[in-house]
């Protein structure tokens, strides 16, 4: 690769941040299957911002999810990764990664689920590296924006789960 | 942003100890942690490095490794694991560790290994061979995979330099940079600053 990973200047822009409700969408995950968010009221859901399918720092951000699923399960908490690839790329993307949770096209219209939670980057035309832990009521308790090039990694994710469901813990060290 | 940087810092959750493969003293003034995962292209080029890094710095560094095994992508980066693991159980960790690193595109062929264990390296293979099958290892790569997934390892490989995640690259330069900042005192603290506020750190006001 090798990785690319520079600390970029703070981002001026905001996310939206914990305690607001989770905005509801509806978006492609295959060419002919759609999913929503409110599909799945009464579990946590983890929602992945990134920019795009194929670049190398998302690959191992996504393929690390993969990997660390079971934990994320422990919480009956689902991945959902969002970028505004088209979902013939995403079908594609996943294949070749052999990733085991969805990647939701924000394809038409572009970037607008993105933009509703304030990850969207216009300049570009490419989601943030954004990432979102919403309970099972539907509400955003936590939300973490990535400098460019940084892979955040799953620590904040499984630790906003603990926060959330102390009972239970995921594997690791205490 | 500056507030959601800072609460994510990433920091080794599990410190270096005994249950580590460390190579150096441990008086070394700077440690150099490794997650890497066997089967990975990128921590192949990485163990060349760190072998020149460890010879420009000598004692004043120690390195450690740590499995991250990422077998979603990496089908064999298991089996590595397993024999490194089981190799250190008979006292030859790094010879394996080195081997295997030298040897990437064998990975398929566990003989080749065991082989390599049994004739070059005096080991009993055959225990080996076991322990593997038996995946009697496997619990402690695990606590190292979780290790890592706790402390923001977010790929392979991810470098800790005295217990703070280096996020810049891992060539040598970087990381000999990276290093001799860790020797001249705490970069760290100063390198979290500068990503935080680069505009507002009065003392990097050189324009």
């Amino acid at each position: 690769m090798p990785k690319k990973k520079t600390v970029s200047k703070p981002k001026s822009k905001t996310i939206l941040p914990p305690g607001r409700k989770a905005p509801n969408f509806s978006l492609h995950s295959t060419p002919d299957q759609k999913v929503s968010l409110s599909d799945f009221r009464g579990r946590p859901v983890i929602l992945a911002f990134y920019p795009a399918d194929w670049s190398p720092v998302c690959t191992d951000q996504l393929a690390l999810y993969n990997q660390v699923l079971p934990e994320f399960q422990r919480f009956n908490a689902e991945v959902l990764g969002i970028s505004v690839d088209g979902s013939w790329s995403h079908v594609a993307f996943s294949k070749d990664r052999n990733l085991r949770f969805p990647l939701l096209a924000d394809f038409e219209p572009k970037g607008k689920v993105s933009s509703l939670y304030g990850a969207y980057q216009n300049r570009i035309g490419e989601s943030e590296r954004a990432l979102f832990v919403i309970d099972h009521n539907g509400v955003i308790r936590w939300s973490y924006l990535s400098p460019d090039g940084v892979n955040p990694g799953a620590d904040g994710i499984l630790e906003a789960l603990e926060r959330i469901y102390p009972d239970k813990k995921a594997a690791g060290v205490s | 942003m500056y507030r959601k940087t800072s609460e994510h810092t990433p920091r080794l959750k599990l410190l270096v100890g005994e249950r580590d493969h460390i190579q150096g003293s441990q008086d070394a003034k700077v440690t150099l942690l490794k997650y890497g995962d066997y089967q990975c292209p990128y921590c192949g080029e990485a163990y060349g490095i760190v072998k020149r890094v460890q010879e420009k710095f000598g004692s004043d560094l120690r390195f450690v490794f740590r499995n991250f095994p990422l077998t979603e992508v990496h089908p064999r980066a298991e089996f590595g694991a397993e024999i490194a693991e089981s190799a250190s159980d008979q006292g030859k960790f790094w010879e394996m560790h080195d081997y295997l690193y030298e040897h990437q595109s064998y990975l398929s062929n566990e003989e080749f290994f065991l082989q390599y264990a049994g004739s070059k390296l005096g080991m009993d293979a055959q225990r080996i061979r076991d322990e593997v099958a038996t995946h009697a290892h496997l619990p402690r790569i695990r606590e190292d995979f979780m290790s890592g997934v706790r402390s923001g390892v977010n790929g392979t490989p991810t470098f800790f330099i005295n217990d703070f995640r280096h996020n810049g690259d891992y060539q040598f330069e970087t990381l000999v940079g990276a290093i001799e900042a860790a020797l001249a005192g705490n970069q760290k603290k100063e390198k979290i600053v500068k990503a935080l506020k680069p505009r507002v750190t009065k003392k990097t006001k050189k324009k």
